[in-house]
């Protein structure tokens, strides 16, 4: 019974549920995840576009619910919910309730004939609403699994949907049933409730058919939602040319128990406003909000854009309610500008920014499980372990323990994952069924029949591209078998029927004409594997990134422009040829660069699953930035912290650490990495030999000589504030300190914000007055940036007397320390002047990346953002990962982050790491290069030119690829003077069918 | 009917395509008559695919690679530079160089892409239709730009296009440098002689001529003509065909 | 002239036809005005060729089946109930519901059938001729009844008419009964929505509009056509096809 068990429950399949399903089912074990829908996806399945960067949420999602879905060792179980628990971590028995469907999962289809003959209308739970679907329904088009379910409430009995589907899938005697499941380990992943803004009368929710929610207006927005995609108002389906977004509806509101900020409404609103305007033109958005917070990654820009470039008007206005004009539906709001006018302005549509509730279940679930919530309702967990409830072996992640946005919850799913890596990595690989294809179809010899799949992506590619006629226009065109369009075909759906239209018409190519493939291409060539064909016999072209959006006011165009990419694809995949993947072996060790507290906690995660970790810091001490921090913002102690973790990492003995040490030269690819490393205080080099690179150099307090720091000692930072508040005597002196934020953040030079300094100043301004209550602390400010849980602290510093004033600009502070005493002045953003005396000045100065950091990213050959700091591979779904595979990243050196951000970005890593780390083998891509050895002269030009140093000649004197170091550039092939080399899956006659298509003919020489 | 200029692009899986998606969720317009053809890298492009475009009557040819320094496989976008500068150079001889142009764009840049496909177009439109397409008699042209094709195709050119970083920018196998402009000396010599060669070496293949008459039809100087033929003479790619009266008329002896 | 109104019946071959004949054998006078359709059963009797009869201009329509519990077909005559009730209530909607009527009379009763006849054509003397037939032809309620039409030939508004018996009287699928009042309001409703959408894609079809030019042309409040309009596009019925200002403009496809 004590046994470890090599399996793991996973509640809530949201983003940050899927993320560490795939994680944890790559790392060898078998998961389970329990969700109380009807399929996986969570909120993030509802949203239209995700900030900062406008991408599509669904397209980009999609791909991680399929691959979730049709995971061997992912078992999605639907409707279900936790009852009741037994055991200790690594061996749980586990009940679950899994309510009935009505409709045999192992029968439907998804067709959906059922839904259409329904007579009951219900209501649509995927629109908010705004929409009509039947008793009988599917969450929303793309859904994993895709399996309809009757809602009983509605369902009269009628039994038409049992008499129409074919597949006999409906069974209205099935009851819901207990299962049991035996898990070692627990992830909490139900991510979060909306606010209810009923409550909240003034606002008439509920009463005014124009006032709606943020996320009902995710969905007015999204192509797929009831209005396909057209900003309109349901009282009458006009265009609202006036829209009002009204923030902290159910935020930093006491009265209702909604202490906290919900982190993500900010960013959420500015980007509904954008794109709101970029659907429609007549649009014009007005934010009210008392405070901007977009404290993270490229979230100011954003929010500068927002303003700029699509005009969007923001007040610093909190309304306090909402009237109607019940003839129009219009609706009056009142505010005080910022010159201290009162203004009555109406608008046609009014949104209100709801904020993040813990799930309503999660009371229940908390004694179910016997885990803490914390005073919101929210999951409690430990200090300097965000991922850990109050109970072993159950941990959490995403919006369940704290309100946050994507990146974070899919940090801290990777964060969690580590910890059950580290609990569970004894029992890796045994519950676990290994992937088997069907045999490959040999087609050489056959004529080739393509089949061609044209996705509509909603409105996406069909609002502007005449998809019903490229799809006949296909038809017409030589060896095309069989050509179709589909809504969406990335759909979990649409992939079940390639494969079976693949076997009906026998065809042995296929192509996807859809968005981009460097996203989509993995799907796609899988469920071409999947039915038996090699997946490089297929061919995807780009008709949306490429074409309906970037021609969109030229239908006919962008058609005739469809056409000819469809029809180039087609030629193409008839000259693609069946190549195989190489097995790739991993070296098992680890080189983590950076000893500061995330490269601590990755070494550390590492280690203890039996992995030999090469830690190297440049510094002669570890700790990184955190030496400079003495308690978190909560209180709780972080030099202890600190400390007992380096003194685990120095004891740990598969860690090897490096002090004063850089790297000097870094070689290799992913499984197979050479670094040479120099110990600067003694300029001796060592050759590491690893399988993974995590990237941790953190960042540095942004020290330069602003308002007079260097040389006027009353003058400092906050860190130098934080190590004077432990010398009490000190600050029982000082009668009036004045905090300045943002003072080298969110400027020209760096115009990011530096996410950490505001409630750095409140933590510090708090300890001063604990120390001498008779201190006034004034803290000029732009946006007071306390996001999360952290805003009571905020709340806590106004009641203790902190005097904050808001100001525009950092010019409209200035400091005078020609006297002893300073004089501080200050224009607000009110346009009231203040002056104010000062025995001392803080400033908060933000964080930078440290020195050789472009260095490091050239050696990596990993990129940086403008704000140099190191660029992931893809800011919303791949936080800690780079493009190039088997290096990671995590802490400050990714951005600005708080400790216990940086600690879960840190594990995160190690996470994602450990996927690669599992394995004996991994496979390496099929596209590399070959050399005819017949034509091959030795004139070692390829040898020369390739840059991974992939070629060698062997005995005979002609070039050799070894194709495990080989990436498929095709170098060496467009320079061979024999043409001895090809590149396969570039080769000349594939390229040259490309452009012969759109060309006309093939003229050749 | 307005001219609809065809237009194809090569373009680097890691920069420049990336950079086009990025218009495209930018909502960033531009003209609809780029063609993409993607590449894992922009040394991917060999000048045969260029000169096949044109040949087939494509309006302009846009490359589009990874700034330098950024190049995903570290240097594959100088070589594409390198093979640029050569395929222009050729280009020249017969008016057609302006029809392509090499761009660097980054992933981040979906403006730039945006703004390039759209000044490259605009200035497409300008030169007009290929004369490839303006006229049916286009024989001379697409002799020429095969002759471009083929020289460009040839051990000799492929080896200076493949060499030529190496030995300017590192050393040569006596541990020398050459120096850009020698290097570019004899690389301009060598796209005279390639294409000429090449032009000789086609013609003859259709019937015998003459060096007088090759030098007419080719518009080069008599004593040229009679080194290209010697040098082919000796590569066993042309011979003599007969002697009419006291002129020798050659005749290609290459197999296809 | 005295109005001579036009009146037409669907009736059952075994109970009410025979009980009509019974009146001619017994020489029971009654008004000259119906014109007899004879039908096997009242169950056939689809709420469409109510339907077409009004359209069509008649004056009154009288359906009449066997008494309850003594159809020939056992329980077609419940069916026709049920048809009929939900006809009625889309009617009302424009006031013709008192120009048809439903009920038994059985072979025997030569004499109740004159009588209903007589009380028939008497009620729809009173109410005059028909807004359809009357040289002001009103084609607003051509319209309207062109639309009911369509609700009743929907495959949705069919099927919940025809399970209704077996839901509300014996059990349905989870074997439950629903209560007929419960029922009721789901078909009422359902009638009316399907009723809006008719009258809108009706209205589509004769020209583009925008919902408040489609609110005013068929007088239901702009809310209520704006959602109507959303699941006729969800249904492929309609689309946009612009916009004007600030109003989309919706055709029907």
């Amino acid at each position: 019974m004590s046994e470890k068990i090599g399996s793991v429950m996973i509640v809530g399949g949201g983003i940050a549920g899927t993320q560490a399903a795939l994680d944890l089912s790559e790392s060898g074990y078998k998961v389970y995840i329990i969700e109380s829908s009807g399929s996986i996806g969570g909120v993030m399945a509802q949203l239209d576009k995700t900030f900062p960067t406008n991408d599509c949420s669904m397209c980009i999602l999609s791909p991680k619910l399929v691959q979730a879905g049709r995971h061997q060792n992912i078992e999605i179980i639907t409707m279900a919910k936790i009852t009741g628990l037994e055991g200790k971590a690594g061996n749980f028995k586990v009940d679950i309730l899994k309510k009935s469907r009505f409709i045999d999962e192992e029968k439907c289809t998804g067709c959906g004939i059922c839904a259409q003959e329904c007579p009951i209308e219900a209501i649509d739970v995927f629109n908010e609403d705004l929409s009509i679907s039947k008793a009988i329904s599917v969450k929303f088009p793309q859904a994993v699994p895709l399996y309809y379910s009757i809602n009983k409430e509605k369902c009269i009995g009628c039994g038409i949907c049992q008499g129409v589907c074919k597949v006999k899938a409906i069974n209205y005697t099935e009851e819901d049933h207990e299962i049991n499941l035996n898990v070692g380990s627990i992830l909490l992943a139900q991510g979060f409730d909306e606010f209810d803004p009923t409550v909240l009368k003034p606002y008439g929710y509920g009463k005014h058919p124009n006032v709606v929610t943020s996320i009902e207006f995710e969905r007015i927005l999204s192509a797929s939602g009831p209005y396909s995609g057209m900003v309109l108002r349901p009282s009458d389906g006009t265009i609202p040319e006036k829209v009002a977004f009204l923030q902290c509806i159910g935020s930093r509101d006491c009265h209702h128990g909604k202490e906290y900020c919900s982190s993500v409404c900010c960013m959420y609103t500015a980007k509904e406003a954008v794109i709101a305007k970029e659907h429609q033109q007549q649009v014009n958005p007005t934010i009210f909000t008392m405070d901007i917070r977009a404290y993270g990654k490229d979230f100011d820009k954003y929010i500068e854009r927002a303003q700029e470039e699509y005009g969007v008007r923001y007040i610093r206005s909190r309304i306090p309610s909402i009237e109607e004009n019940p003839v129009d539906h219009d609706l009056i709001l009142t505010y005080e500008s910022e010159k201290g006018e009162i203004i009555s302005e109406t608008f046609n549509m009014v949104v209100l920014a709801v904020g993040i509730n813990p799930p309503s279940t999660s009371k229940e679930l908390s004694s179910n499980l016997g885990i803490e919530l914390n005073e919101y309702g929210f999951c409690q967990t430990r200090p300097f372990s965000p991922t850990q409830t109050t109970k072993d072996g159950i941990f959490v992640c995403g919006a369940f323990s704290e309100p946050k946005d994507i990146p974070e919850s899919v940090v801290q799913a990777s964060a969690a994952a580590s910890h059950v890596n580290a609990l569970l990595s004894s029992v890796r690989n045994t519950e676990i069924t290994k992937k088997e294809y069907p045999e490959e179809q040999d087609v050489s010899g056959e004529d080739p029949r393509v089949g061609v799949f044209i996705c509509h992506c909603g409105i996406n590619i069909g609002g502007v591209v005449n998809v019903p006629e490229v799809v006949e226009y296909t038809k017409t065109l030589p060896n095309v078998a069989y050509a179709e369009s589909n809504l969406y075909t990335c759909s979990a759906d649409t992939q079940i029927s390639i494969k079976e239209k693949i076997i009906e018409h026998n065809l042995n190519r296929v192509v996807v004409a859809s968005c981009t493939p460097r996203t989509h291409e993995p799907l796609f060539r899988e469920t071409v594997k999947e039915a038996g064909l090699n997946q490089y016999l297929f061919q995807m072209t780009n008709i949306r990134d490429q074409c309906s959006w970037v021609h969109m006011h030229q239908p006919e165009e962008a058609t005739e422009k469809a056409k000819d990419l469809v029809k180039m694809a087609i030629f193409r995949v008839q000259k693609n040829r069946p190549l195989q993947e190489l097995d790739l072996e991993i070296t098992p060790n680890v080189l983590v660069i950076g000893g500061g507290v995330s490269g601590l906690n990755a070494a550390l995660n590492l280690a203890q699953q039996g992995h030999s970790i090469y830690l190297v810091e440049k510094d002669e001490k570890l700790g990184g930035f955190a030496r400079n921090i003495h308690k978190t913002i909560e209180g709780y102690d972080v030099q202890n912290y600190l400390n007992k973790l380096i003194e685990r990492v120095k004891k740990h003995n598969k860690i090897t650490i490096f002090k004063n040490t850089n790297i000097k030269n870094l070689a290799g690819y992913l499984g197979n990495f050479k670094t040479t490393v120099i110990n600067e205080a003694n300029n001796e080099t060592q050759e590491l030999e690893h399988g993974v690179i995590i990237v941790a150099t953190g960042a540095v307090e942004n020290r330069k000589n602003e308002y007079n720091l260097e040389e006027n000692s009353n003058i400092i930072t906050q860190s130098e504030l934080e190590l004077m508040l432990q010398n009490k005597k000190d600050i029982k002196k000082k009668q009036r300190i004045v905090m300045i934020q943002c003072v080298g953040s969110r400027n020209e030079e760096h115009p990011y914000c530096s996410r950490i300094c505001c409630s750095e100043a409140i933590k510090n301004a708090l300890s001063i007055k604990a120390l001498n209550s008779d201190c006034e602390v004034v803290v000029l400010y732009r946006d007071m940036r306390t996001y999360g849980f952290k805003e009571s602290f905020y709340r806590k510093a106004r009641e203790k007397g902190v005097i904050f004033l808001t100001y525009n600009k950092i010019d409209n502070v200035k400091v005078n320390d020609k006297n002893r005493n300073m004089i501080v002045t200050v224009k607000t953003r009110f346009g009231e002047n203040f002056i104010i005396e000062s025995d001392l000045v803080v400033l908060s100065t933000g964080l930078i990346s440290p020195e050789g950091t472009e260095r490091l990213s050239k050696m990596l050959k990993v990129p940086l953002n403008d704000d140099n700091f190191f660029l992931e591979a893809h800011v919303k779904l791949r936080p800690v990962d780079f493009a190039t595979e088997g290096i990671f990243l995590c802490g400050t050196a990714r951005a600005p982050a708080t400790i216990e951000e940086s600690i879960s970005q840190g594990r995160a890593a190690a996470a994602r790491a450990m996927t690669i780390l599992a394995k004996d083998v991994i496979h390496s891509e099929g596209v590399t290069s070959s050399v005819d050895e017949e034509l091959c002269t030795g004139c070692r030009i390829c040898i020369r030119l390739c840059p991974y140093n992939a070629i060698e000649r062997n005995e005979l004197g002609v070039a050799v690829i070894r194709e495990a170091l080989c990436k498929g550039c095709g170098l060496c092939a467009a320079s061979c003077p024999e043409k001895a080399i090809i590149v396969k899956h570039f080769e000349k006659d594939q390229i040259l069918a490309e452009l012969t298509a759109f060309g006309g003919e093939y003229i050749g020489v | 009917m307005a001219f609809k200029p065809k237009i194809v692009g090569f373009l680097c899986n890691w920069c420049s395509y990336a950079g086009a998606d990025l218009a495209g969720v930018s909502r960033i317009q531009y003209p609809p008559n780029i063609r993409i053809i993607r590449l894992m890298c922009s040394g991917r492009v060999e000048p045969f695919f260029v000169f096949e475009a044109l040949k087939q009557g494509i309006d302009g040819i846009i490359i589009m690679g990874c700034h330098p320094g950024e190049c995903h496989y570290m240097s594959g976008n100088y070589e594409a530079e390198i093979k640029f500068n050569f395929i222009k150079k050729m280009l020249n001889f017969i008016n057609l160089s302006d029809r392509i142009t090499l761009k660097w764009v980054s992933a981040s840049e979906g403006i730039r892409f945006a703004k390039v496909v759209t000044e490259f177009t605009e200035f497409i439109k300008t030169l007009g239709k290929s004369p490839i397409q303006k006229s049916k008699n286009n024989s001379d042209l697409i002799f020429s730009l095969t002759a471009m094709q083929q020289s460009m195709n040839n051990y000799r050119m492929r080896v200076l296009m493949g060499r030529k970083r190496k030995i300017t920018e590192q050393k040569n196998v006596y541990g020398e440098k050459v120096s850009i402009d020698e290097f570019e000396e004899l690389e301009n010599k060598a796209i005279i002689d390639e294409y000429n060669r090449e032009r000789i070496s086609l013609i003859l293949k259709k019937h015998p001529l003459s060096v007088k008459n090759l030098a007419s039809s080719l518009d080069l100087d008599e004593k040229s003509v009679l080194d290209y033929i010697v040098w082919l003479r000796s590569k066993g790619i042309v011979d003599v065909d007969k002697i009419q009266g006291l002129t020798p008329y050659y005749i290609s002896i290459q197999e296809d | 002239m005295e109005f001579e109104p036009k009146i037409l019946g669907f009736l059952c071959n075994w109970c009410s036809y025979a009980g009509a004949d019974l009146a001619g054998v017994s020489r029971i006078q009654y008004p000259p005005n119906l014109r007899v359709i004879r039908v096997m059963c009242s169950g056939r009797v689809d709420p469409v060729f109510v339907l077409d009869a009004l359209m069509k201009g008649l004056d009154g329509v009288l359906v009449l089946g066997c008494h309850l519990g003594d159809c020939h077909y056992i329980d077609g005559n419940y069916e026709a109930e049920s048809k009929y009730r939900a006809l009625e209530m889309l009617l009302e909607n424009i006031n013709l519901n008192d120009r048809i009527n439903l009920d038994w009379v059985s072979a025997s009763e030569g004499m109740r059938f004159a009588d209903l006849v007589d009380e028939f054509t008497e009620k729809i003397k009173s109410l005059g001729p028909s807004p359809i037939s009357s040289s002001t032809k009103d084609l607003k309620l051509l319209d309207e009844l062109q639309a009911i039409k369509r609700v009743f030939s929907n495959s949705r508004i069919r099927s919940l008419i025809g399970r209704e018996r077996k839901i509300t009287l014996l059990e349905n699928t989870y074997g439950e009964t629903i209560d007929f009042e419960k029922f009721n309001k789901i078909l009422k409703d359902a009638l009316d929505s399907e009723f809006y959408r008719s009258q809108i894609y009706l209205s589509l079809l004769k020209k583009s509009a925008s919902v408040k030019d489609i609110s005013q042309e068929i007088n239901i409040d702009k809310t209520l056509v704006f959602k109507n309009l959303l699941m006729l596009r969800q249904r492929g019925l309609a689309d946009v096809a612009g916009v004007d200002g600030l109003d989309p403009i919706y055709k029907a496809l």
